[in-house]
């Protein structure tokens, strides 16, 4: 019986050492040659591009820890960049490609991989991303870099900023528009200048709007945690708002499953969410219809887009800023299922906003 | 003299087996879905091993690795399950920062004592709170120290934005504040590696001097054989259990001023509780313990960290099964009871049979 077990062990052991045997060897084989792997790969990377006329430019992006199927800010410059390399007759990986950001610690070796690879313009996506893209900025002179929802002042990397206060203030607007219960809610995600903008601009719309309309603002300390945007979606609708726009990433999931949930068990009850970023349309479908009332929509993609256009046909615009407004279309409201009265309402709103009639503040306290 | 032998051969041999069981099964996973593995374990180690900029990332993370893992494995040793390193590094992060902001223009010495020191006793205290608590209400000290992380997020976020900044970010600490060291820099072609790596070695040293040479060291792992017979011996276990704690979250707290002051410079609002706090588990399970291990693991566990983010772009292997790998190596770390209950078997039925013939 001992007899037994001990060959068998000694079987599983052995079995054990010679798979790493095989690993071993098989992993010393092509060790060897990395080199003429990185050759052919850039010789098929020349005749791709003698072949179907793909351009010589490429470009990478680096997350931050929300990645890029968070179904709102990282995803939707990912899928920017996607068009932009099948526009360009680029495939992924070569081309453009994306690094994942798993922790804030990520961010620069993630940034200096994507310089390893040979990107001509990589995007920092987050103001999160600032610091480090600044400090491998300062490091690679040479290297152009970007960074979306922050400035920076080198002069070898371009800021794409968005005025998410004015698709915000009309946001605001159709909330208040809307409700009928005389109270609307607002979730961010973590707290600072950005989501800041978010509620400064719902909170302004919907005094614009009609000034007796009571904003609830919460905050959920997170840009992931689905249950706390629930939680807090719970409160708001409990006490008697029925109108709640989130600027929150994936919290807003929670916020969602929260309104279908109440939607489904009582739905002479009309309850509305705001989507953000992206048109979060088909996050608000329930069994009796669609309760996402509208999305205020973000082009970071197309930000991404214009930049390497720009980059490749006039010279990259280092140290430049470029602001998306209401204006430029870079951030604007779908018109979702607003009720016509509302919908003209904010059509109102945006030609005041852009006419610079209104002007929509951007921040609840005084930047330094 | 025969079983010590053993003993030490088995001190590796466990570690090894665990880190191989890990590698394969990983590759099996990797085949499973259609990925080669060698690749992927080529863009992994080649990825790192190629560079020195990223040799320098690698160590930089085993630094702060090995203050986590010693900070868990003390009090480990003392029989207590601090789950709390997380935010205790946290906590240590704030005070280096803090102390380093507030005091820019001090020389560098003293500012670096200053700051490091603040660290230490932030996180001392964290942890001293699960200690105090374990100690005279018998409190689970897993349950205290997991809350205690939260609190630790939170009441970070709110100092950044209330106290130290209005924004997300803090100024960066001046030079006199860096743990850059210049040459370490250059060498490893502007990687974050600091002196942060220096102090890991000493404290390793000090680590292994006061558990193994220093009567106190011989309490606290008395205390964790057997708290009723060191009770019963003279030993306060009250005492014992508060400087155990105390000492890791110190560590951790060390690790939180290595990162701060080294990796990043500055202090950011924090979306979740870092991860370094949890590897740090892994790293001082897969040392067994014992300093010098817990060394070597952190460095294995920095260049797994590393090099796993070469997998998706060099290897094709997605981000989510590169976690998932690197998450397998790490359940096979934890795992390694498993392995030591087999070779425990294999070993006793051995001399069982030599005994019988």
């Amino acid at each position: 019986m001992s007899k037994m077990k001990l060959r068998s062990l000694l079987a599983i052991g052995s079995s054990a050492f010679l798979l790493a045997a095989c690993q071993g060897e098989d992993a010393s084989d092509p060790a060897e040659d990395p080199a003429t792997e990185e050759e052919t790969g850039t010789d098929s990377g020349e005749e791709a591009g003698e072949e179907t006329e793909a351009v010589d430019f490429s470009i990478g992006m680096v997350t931050d820890e929300g990645g890029v199927d968070d179904r709102s800010f990282n995803q939707s410059a990912w899928e920017g960049m996607q068009e932009w390399g099948q526009n360009n007759g680029l495939e992924e990986g070569d081309g453009y490609a994306y690094y994942q950001s798993d922790d804030s610690a990520d961010f620069v070796p993630n940034l200096n991989q994507a310089l390893t690879d040979g990107y001509d313009i990589i995007y920092g996506i987050g103001y999160l991303l600032l610091d480090s893209v600044n400090q491998v900025a300062d490091q690679n002179p040479d290297q152009h870099f970007g960074i979306v929802d922050d400035i920076s002042d080198r002069d070898n990397v371009v800021s794409l900023t968005f005025a998410d206060h004015q698709a915000a203030f009309l946001a605001g607007v159709a909330a208040a528009e809307t409700t009928e219960t005389g109270k609307v809610g607002f979730i961010g995600g973590i707290a600072g200048p950005v989501i800041d903008r978010f509620e400064t601009g719902f909170t302004a719309g919907v005094a614009h709007a009609d000034d007796s309309v009571e904003v609830d603002v919460q905050y959920a300390e997170s840009f992931g945690d689905a249950g706390i945007g629930q939680q807090i979606a719970a409160g708001m609708f409990s006490n008697g708002a029925d109108v709640i726009y989130h600027a929150a990433g994936a919290v807003g999931n929670g916020v969602f499953t929260e309104a279908r949930n109440r939607m489904e068990s009582d739905p002479d009850n009309q309850l509305w969410v705001i989507g953000v970023d992206r048109d979060q349309e088909e996050e608000g479908e329930y069994d009796g219809g669609n309760l996402t009332l509208t999305s205020t929509l973000k082009r970071v993609g197309t930000a991404i887009q214009e930049s390497a256009n720009q980059a490749m046909e006039e010279g990259f615009p280092g140290g430049e800023t470029i602001a998306y407004g209401l204006e430029e279309g870079g951030v604007d409201l779908v018109e979702g299922n607003l009720s016509e009265e509302a919908w003209t309402a904010v059509e109102e709103a945006r030609q005041a906003v852009i006419d610079g009639e209104v002007e929509v503040p951007e921040f609840s306290y005084s930047q330094e | 003299m025969l079983t010590t032998n053993q003993n030490r051969f088995n001190a590796l041999l466990i570690p090894t087996l665990s880190i191989l069981l890990g590698f394969i099964f990983g590759a099996l996973l990797m085949l499973l879905f259609g990925y080669n593995p060698i690749d992927a374990y080529q863009a992994m180690l080649m990825g790192v091993f190629n560079s020195p900029y990223f040799m320098g990332e690698a160590m930089r993370q085993a630094t702060v690795l090995t203050f986590t893992g010693l900070g868990f494995a003390i009090a480990f040793k003392a029989g207590f399950f601090n789950i709390g390193i997380a935010g205790q590094l946290l906590a240590g992060w704030v005070a280096a920062i803090w102390v380093a902001l507030s005091f820019p223009d001090l020389p560098r010495i003293i500012l670096l004592t200053l700051s490091i020191g603040a660290a230490i006793i932030a996180g001392a205290v964290w942890a001293g709170i699960a200690g105090a608590l374990r100690a005279y209400f018998g409190t689970s000290e897993v349950i205290v120290t997991i809350m205690l992380n939260y609190t630790a997020l939170h009441l970070t976020n709110y100092i950044i934005r209330n106290v130290l900044t209005t924004g997300n970010t803090t100024d960066r600490v001046s030079d006199n504040a860096s743990l850059s060291v210049g040459w370490l820099t250059d060498l490893t072609q502007g990687s974050r590696i600091n002196m942060g790596l220096f102090i890991a070695i000493i404290v390793v040293i000090l680590y292994w001097v006061f558990m193994t040479q220093m009567t106190a060291g011989f309490e606290v792992r008395a205390v964790g054989l057997n708290p009723d017979a060191s009770t019963y011996a003279g030993m306060s276990a009250e005492r014992n259990i508060i400087l155990s704690m105390l000492i890791s979250g110190g560590l951790a707290g060390l690790g939180g001023a290595v990162h701060g002051l080294g990796t990043f410079g500055n202090l950011f609002t924090q979306s979740g509780l870092p991860s370094l706090g949890f590897n740090g588990i892994a790293v001082a399970l897969l040392g067994l313990g014992n300093p010098i291990g817990i060394f070597f693991s952190s460095i294995l566990f920095g260049v797994l960290d590393v090099g796993a983010g070469f997998m998706p772009n060099r290897a094709g292997v997605p981000d989510e099964m590169a976690d998932i790998v690197i998450a397998a190596i790490i359940f096979f770390v934890g795992a390694n009871y498993i392995i030591r209950v087999a070779l425990d078997k294999m070993q006793s039925n051995k001399t069982a049979e030599k005994g019988g013939e």
